[in-house]
């Protein structure tokens, strides 16, 4: 799996679709539409960032991307393989090139194993043929490198800190030697203090290790920090994907260019924050044409009835806006 | 690992350590029903030992002592602590017998209950869909008929057809077969919402992400997170189980004569009550009373305990 031309991971035009409870009788039967044709690629390598508001389907496009959720349309690539229709013994050997960490380390351990348990688990399954000694080798050894005591592994979740969990959790994630790791806000829940700690963690991860990310999050100081690439979600779909300098550097979608206005400056100037207008549209009745038209400054006729795609501009960036594509903006 | 003594102790000097043991020592009612409930299963298991009489050895039993009063009454026999039924039984010896039986039936029917509860429950909650409304549906049918008018038909039914020969026989594995059977939604109903709770947890999408099969996943990580509701009404089970039985057996549907559990030894007294001889009745009720206070009483206790919100009711 040498070659460098085929991306890691690639999800072509992935919809997927949440039914709403409804009663029997009724025959209306409402649907969330979480992802709306969402197509992205991750080079082998880099930190791929998903950004956008709660409720914009970032979480439910990892989670697509990881086989915790099965697209309702479209496809999920892993190495030029299709995975998405895989059962679960085709999938074994792929499940242990990528893994996941999760957003809140109080829910992600079992509370009645001990970290000894958590963390032999996944190479127990996956490795049958190691030896007891080989696998706390790899415990130890893995414990020591995300910065954790190895002599913790005989106590149980509860009695560590939030930090120390989720350090505990990254652990778990590279205990199968994974190339592939979705990161679903894994330091959103944690203190301040904390954060650039567990992102540390796992940049040394990356380099040590060779990891590719995706990586999940609504902190844009932390994809400026941590990200190659970034796709910003709006509403299911994705509409601006570009490298992360030229992101802050050149905004070139309108949903971008407010976002990126809401950041607070520290630099004495006046705070030109403009606040967008009107509330995010739902999810089950899903605006026409272009998701953001109700709220653009630049919405014309055809952003109201068209849908625009993600298109290649002048420069690597690509953009969803039938504005930019004009030249309008 | 160096310091194993440390940070590994074993399980009982956890136990003496754990949150739980520490309540139990400050709780008064928790220890005494502890104790109780301790002591009649000791004195049950004990029977064959300390029992003055063996109640089913037909050699030992003289009719001439039917019907002898506790000793503390004028015509009390010191053989008989606790006075004679009328087939010259020693009620104590039958007591000690009888409880055992009694629990015996109400742990293999508890067992039973939560074998197949858990099992259903967490089958239903983990797959959700079609399997879980099949048997949420099939549990709130037999809700609906109640445990005893089950078990009075099966049980009728079954000594009507095999005769009460094989009956007698088979009594014991029959009425844990009814009881353990007519019972299992009350655990599969506490079992599927815990599950349901757990499900949506993020420690289960990580299992599910290693790739581990459904099996794995059910046994290994959620059912241990479901069983403290499951150990509490497990304790108010038995003692409905022992009340359950003793009720078939008060009916006669319950344990034969010669083999008397507390229910069989209440009824079998209660035809004497009026000429005079109320200890073949009134001792094994309060037997009876007693054991199933203690359990419930055990049973309110560790509900409270294993469960943090009332933590400050201490």
């Amino acid at each position: 799996m040498s070659d460098t031309s085929t991306p890691l991971v690639e999800v072509r035009d992935v919809h997927k679709r949440f039914p709403l409870p409804s009663s029997f009788l009724s025959s209306a039967r409402p649907k969330v539409h979480a992802l709306n044709g969402v197509s992205i690629t991750v080079q082998r390598g880099e930190a791929f960032c998903l950004v956008g508001e709660s409720g914009c389907g970032k979480t439910t496009l990892g989670r697509t991307v990881i086989g915790l959720e099965k697209p309702t349309r479209g496809e999920v690539h892993y190495g030029g393989q299709r995975v998405d229709t895989l059962d679960d013994t085709a999938r074994k050997p792929i499940r242990q090139h990528m893994q996941m960490i999760f957003q809140n380390p109080y829910a992600s351990l079992n509370p009645r194993m001990t970290v000894q348990q958590i963390l032999e688990e996944p190479l127990r399954f996956h490795c049958p043929e190691l030896n007891a000694t080989d696998i706390s080798e790899t415990v130890n050894e893995v414990m020591t490198s995300v910065g954790n005591d190895p002599a913790w592994g005989q106590r149980y979740p509860h009695e560590f800190s939030g930090g120390q969990r989720q350090r505990i959790s990254i652990a778990r994630a590279l205990m199968v030697s994974p190339e592939f790791i979705v990161a679903d806000e894994p330091i959103s829940a944690l203190d301040v203090s904390i954060q650039a700690q567990v992102l540390n963690v796992l940049m040394d991860a990356q380099a040590q290790r060779g990891l590719t990310y995706l990586f999940i999050t609504h902190d844009l100081s932390v994809v400026e920090h941590f990200g190659t690439r970034v796709a910003v979600m709006y509403l299911g779909t994705v509409c601006e994907l570009t490298k992360t300098k030229d992101l802050f550097a050149t905004p070139r979608h309108p949903y971008t260019q407010l976002l990126l206005s809401a950041i607070p400056r520290m630099d004495g100037q006046a705070f030109k924050h403009q606040p967008i207008p009107g509330e995010v549209p739902s999810p089950v009745n899903l605006p026409s044409g272009c998701v953001f038209h109700g709220r653009c400054p630049h919405a014309n006729d055809r952003c109201r009835t068209e849908v625009p795609l993600l298109n290649s501009t002048k420069s690597t960036a690509q953009v969803a806006c039938h504005a930019v594509e004009e030249g309008r903006i | 690992m160096s310091d194993t003594t440390q940070s590994a102790p074993g399980p009982l000097s956890r136990l003496l350590a754990s949150d739980i043991f520490y309540r139990f020592r400050r709780d008064p009612v928790a220890i005494v029903s502890a104790t109780i409930v301790l002591l009649f299963v000791l004195a049950a298991a004990l029977a064959p030992l300390i029992a003055p009489q063996n109640p089913y050895d037909l050699t030992q039993l003289d009719i001439m002592d039917s019907e002898v009063p506790p000793f503390w009454q004028e015509q009390g026999d010191p053989r008989f602590l606790l006075g004679s039924d009328h087939q010259g039984r020693d009620m104590l010896s039958t007591i000690l017998y009888g409880t055992g039986l009694s629990l015996i039936i109400g742990v293999f029917a508890v067992l039973l209950q939560a074998f197949l509860g858990v099992s259903i429950g967490l089958i239903a909650g983990y797959n959700g869909g079609r399997i879980d409304a099949f048997f949420m549906r099939l549990a709130d049918i037999q809700l609906s008929l109640s445990t005893l008018m089950i078990a009075i038909i099966a049980l009728a039914v079954f000594q009507a057809a095999f005769g009460s020969e094989l009956y007698q026989d088979l009594a014991i594995i029959m009425l844990i077969l009814v009881i353990g059977i007519a019972e299992w939604p009350q655990y599969a109903r506490t079992v599927r919402a815990s599950v349901l709770a757990e499900r949506s947890k993020e420690y289960v999408d990580a299992a599910r992400v290693i790739g581990l099969p459904r099996s794995r996943i059910m046994i290994r990580h959620i059912l241990p997170n479901t069983l403290s509701p499951v150990l509490v009404i497990s304790t108010v089970q038995v003692a409905e189980a022992i009340i359950a039985e003793a009720s078939l057996s008060f009916l006669g549907l319950g344990m034969p004569v010669t083999q008397p559990s507390l229910g069989s030894l209440i009824r079998s007294g209660f035809e004497y009550i009026f000429s005079g001889s109320w200890w073949i009745t009134i001792i094994p009720s309060i037997v009876l009373v007693v054991l199933i206070l203690a359990l419930n009483l055990l049973g309110d206790w560790l509900r409270d305990a294993l469960n943090p919100r009332l933590y400050s009711r201490r």
